[in-house]
């Protein structure tokens, strides 16, 4: 479209003057450590609440207090919860980012800022709200010290003014914010009003951003990732935890820690868990394959650090063949990385973490209620297959809000796997540990503490025989290696299948994993109605790939891989799974800066890739 | 033949006989101190009648942690990674306080790569009966100076060590452990004696028991051979143990003995050969045992003992079965639970 074509821009306009209705991003720039979480989930919550679908991603700094740290909401009447590459709207509260924030701004865009900071200058196309805090904040709040807090919720108040939220929706989000300490909402909620009046009476409304009540999240939770699987983990049976704090891990641990208090604590007082922060991760990965051998269900909650320090005992746990569940709420590395940003980049190291050959199952979730069913898996699959089992969480996920249906009471059963009682020895006369009796690569197991002379063995992470001894014959060792690498064949057929959606009978496929699926979504949509291109999708949930993950590739001409890292590690791992044919079909889009994966960059990507 | 009557085997007192506490054919050197510590645990075991099956092993890596497949090959075993036996064990107890827990480690999986979990271990206190087979030297990686190696003390190859020793045993003391011994695995009785009351313990019992190295580190020059520890084995007490199940014999005299009633009723009379000497305070024991290795004397004996300490399963109030066997009725909440924090989230 021509730019000096005036009547194409007219109509242009004409659209915009909706475009923002329930569909925009506003961001809310701050420092970490001055209370805005608060009052960013009272803004989230009152969109949520007038039936928007909406999300909340917070970007902040690997620090406690006066660093920048950024809370992008995402509106969007077509269930679009992925990030969005522009921002929309600003909050501007941070003199040192404020500048570069606006400049930032996607074109026609607004600014509400402190006044003091003078933004208005800075750019001509956007439209400027300040706001005098300090002066607002000071009728308001008597107490000079509470100040600080308060201050963040004016700019709710002047937010639900220039937005058009519902003032009705907005108290009971704050109540509920606010739920146990009554002054502390009655003050909030006196700053609110402050602030919805003084935009009220002082502010002209001149961007496009709006809401507009409508009816897409009734019955639905707001819920970071972290929360959903431990309660996943509750509810999977789990009995021992053991855990060393890593962010952005350690909310997950936290969190399970109050849930398992309130509701796995008998009436006698005694626990159905135990539950330790131990020395390190080292400690903590030990305790968990003590556990996992002593029949607990036990599992520990880590990031990448931690998964380096995980790798001597994975292979332990491999080749002894110890049922775990490791949680990696992955972030970005090398090293130490940007602790609090997203990633997943830990794919190819964990699917062979420790050294020798060593392979391990790992499951994707790509949203809060897949990281509720997949503990359930998680710990089904452990204990099936007697193996670490690690569930490929990242920070995107773990730590922020995703609005999700509410999840299901677990349908399906806790499997212990294959464990031989007391009764069954009698009946067997003994039992060999690593002897492949099914067919399925999988020996039996017994407990330490079973009342039979035949029942233990010694588990070990030296070469040894069907009957764990220990071994260094060349016939001994391959035979066990060659049976492991059959077990592992066989979790192809058990971990959660992959998802396609399409038609079946597009030319181009999508593959993606984890939390990448809310950009797949949009940018399919993006790349049909901006470009004509209509495309399959395969969410991969597993590995092991199932047999799905072929048929897939063997049906298109050509398959984007797309996910968070810079190597295209899935890309990598498929490639190593996959006969050579289908791999010169496949193509790799990787996407590492530290920042949720956006529609925008996949469908800009695909589409020069595919040559436009 | 026929006429000559067979004997009974002798039976402990849950009807097992000796051979129920076996093991594997050892495969360290001839003459290893190991080997002697592995008979007097089967010893230990078969006099205290303790189920085999009741018992879980626990090892890291080195010639003493491949020691638990020499005795009890009824026990389950756990033989782990280098310097990790306590985060496993712990983990096992975690799963399963039922189990009466072994640990076997050596002065390099202790004392150097294993220092942090050592540590960690003795904070809490866990009931487990952890033993470090001490020579001082790694022998499967052909006779390095480890960490407990006392200062001057000489190789085979002429090198001496320049660095202080790791006293194991204060180190428990000050970080909590409940009861801290030292030993000599040529010592029978003395070992035999500490490994019962051991058993009868509730909590971390540390027990560092000098093992000779024949192979590398048996030689003039070695402070941890077997002529060292003769000339310089110092018994702090003479070490005697009545357990529960067998009449006590009432006369001691309170002046030279001290009596402790384990947690299970057993009783550990110790005879003091040094006149003050008190088991229960944990400041006197770090300074005897500094005293004595100022003075080139390697003490033996039980330096402390504290049999009411909490243990770390206590502090948990776990239930009474073990966590790895509950059911499922006890392990997943009902589906208003879940009702009750979906509504809570919405």
């Amino acid at each position: 479209m021509a730019s000096t074509d005036l009547i194409a821009q007219e109509v242009s306009r004409h659209d915009d003057s909706r475009r923002f209705v329930n569909d925009f991003s506003l961001q809310v720039a701050t420092v970490n450590g001055s209370g805005s979480q608060s009052a960013n989930t009272i803004l989230l919550r009152s969109i949520f609440q007038m039936g928007i679908p909406v999300s909340g991603k917070n970007l902040f700094p690997s620090n406690i207090a006066g660093l920048p740290t950024w809370y992008t909401i995402r509106a969007n009447k077509h269930g679009y919860i992925g990030r969005k590459k522009e921002i929309d709207f600003l909050i501007a509260m941070n003199q040192e980012t404020a500048r570069e924030d606006v400049l930032s701004l996607s074109p026609g865009g607004a600014v509400l800022y402190d006044e003091p900071m003078n933004l208005a200058s800075l750019r001509p196309d956007l439209t400027f709200y300040p706001v005098p805090f300090d002066k607002i904040v000071a009728t308001v709040c008597p107490e000079a010290k509470l100040r600080k807090l308060v201050k963040n919720m004016i700019y709710v108040g002047v937010m639900a003014h220039l937005l058009g939220l519902d003032m009705v929706q907005l108290e009971k989000a704050l109540r509920k914010q606010f739920a146990r300490k009554q002054k502390a909402a009655d003050l909030n909620w006196g700053a609110a009003k402050a602030g919805f009046d003084y935009a009220a009476s002082t502010l002209t409304k001149k961007d496009p951003c709006r809401v507009e009540r409508m009816d897409k999240t009734a019955g639905k939770i707001i819920v970071d990732g972290n929360t959903a699987a431990a309660l996943g983990c509750m509810f999977a049976g789990v009995t021992v935890v053991t855990w060393y704090p890593i962010t952005p891990s350690s909310s997950l641990v936290e969190t399970l820690i109050d849930y398992m208090k309130r509701y796995r604590i008998r009436p006698d007082g005694k626990a159905t868990f135990a539950i330790v922060q131990a020395e390190d991760e080292l400690a903590a990965i030990g305790m968990v394959f003590g556990a996992g051998w002593a029949g607990a269900r036990s599992m520990t909650a880590t990031a990448g650090p931690g998964i380096s320090l995980m790798a001597e005992f994975a292979g332990l746990g491999y080749y002894a063949e110890i049922p775990a569940v490791i949680w990696n709420i992955q972030r970005v590395g090398p090293s130490t990385g940007m602790p609090t940003r997203t990633a997943q980049g830990d794919v190819l190291f964990t699917a062979f973490l420790s050294h020798g050959d060593t392979q391990h199952i790992m499951l994707f979730p790509a949203s809060v209620e897949e990281c509720f069913t997949m503990a359930q898996d998680a710990f089904n699959l452990a204990e099936w297959f007697q193996t670490p089992v690690f569930v490929m969480s990242d920070l995107d996920l773990g730590m922020n809000n995703w609005m999700s249906d509410p999840f299901l009471y677990p349908t399906q059963p806790i499997e212990r796997g294959k464990v031989l009682s007391k009764e069954d020895l009698d009946r067997l006369g003994g039992f060999a540990r690593y002897k492949d009796v099914d067919g399925d690569g999988i020996g039996y197991r017994t407990l330490p503490g079973t009342e039979h002379p035949a029942a233990a063995y010694f588990v070990r992470g030296s070469g040894h025989n069907e009957k764990a001894q220990y071994t260094e014959r060349p016939d001994d060792y391959e035979n066990n290696m060659l049976r492991l690498a059959h077990k592992f064949d066989t979790a192809r057929t058990r971990v959660p299948k992959s998802v396609e959606t399409g038609s079946g009978h597009e030319r181009v496929g999508i593959i993606a994993y984890g939390t990448s699926h809310w950009a797949i979504i949009e940018s399919r949509d993006q790349l049909r109605d901006e470009h004509g291109l209509e495309t399959d999708y395969l969410r991969i949930r597993a590995y092991p790939f199932p047999r799905e993950v072929q048929d897939f590739i063997e049906n298109h001409e050509r398959v984007y891989v797309v996910e968070q890292n810079r190597d295209g590690q899935l890309f990598d791992l498929l490639r190593l799974d996959l006969p050579v044919e289908q791999v010169a079909k496949l193509r790799s889009i990787a996407h590492c800066n530290g920042l949720p994966l956006d529609a925008r960059s996949v469908t800009d990507e695909l589409m020069n890739l595919e040559g436009n | 033949m026929a006429t000559t009557p067979t004997a009974e085997p002798k039976t402990n007192r849950i009807g097992l006989t000796v051979i129920d506490y076996k093991g594997g054919k050892t495969t360290l050197c001839a003459g290893c101190g190991h080997n002697a510590i592995s008979e007097r645990i089967i010893d230990a075991m078969y006099e205290m009648g303790v189920k085999p099956e009741h018992v879980a092993k626990f090892s890291g890596i080195g010639c003493s942690s491949k020691s638990p497949a020499y005795f009890m090959s009824r026990s389950h075993s756990f033989n782990a990674v280098h310097g990790r036996m306590p985060s496993v064990a712990t983990g096992a107890l975690l799963a399963n306080h039922n189990l009466i827990a072994l640990g076997v480690s050596g002065d390099g999986d202790t004392a150097s790569i294993g220092i942090g979990q050592f540590i960690h271990l003795m904070r809490r206190n866990l009931p487990l009966i952890y033993i470090i087979e001490d020579n001082g030297v790694y022998g499967l990686t052909k006779g390095q100076f480890s960490a407990t190696a006392d200062l001057g003390s000489k190789l085979k190859t002429g090198v001496i060590n320049d660095l202080p020793p790791i006293d194991t045993c204060a180190l428990a003391i000050q970080l909590g452990a409940s009861f801290v011994g030292r030993s000599f695995s040529g010592d029978k009785r003395q070992l035999l004696a500490m490994l019962k009351a051991a058993i009868a313990h509730r909590g971390t019992v540390m027990l560092d028991v000098i093992s000779p190295c024949v192979t590398f580190n048996d030689h003039e020059g070695s402070t941890k051979s077997y002529k060292y520890m003769k000339d310089h084995d110092e018994p702090l007490q003479e070490i005697s143990f009545i357990p529960s199940f067998e009449d006590i014999d009432v006369d001691y005299d309170a002046g030279t003995t001290v009596d402790l009633t384990m947690h299970d009723g057993s009783h550990l009379r110790l005879r003091k050969l040094d006149a003050n000497y008190d088991p229960t305070d944990k400041l006197l024991a770090i300074k005897t045992l500094s005293t004595a290795h100022h003075e080139g004397e390697t003490l033996t004996g039980v330096f402390y003992i504290d049999p009411n300490k909490p243990t770390f399963m206590d502090l948990l109030h776990v239930t009474d079965e073990p966590l790895a066997t509950l059911p499922a009725e006890a392990t997943r909440p009902p589906k208003a639970v879940l009702d009750e924090v979906m509504e809570s989230l919405r």
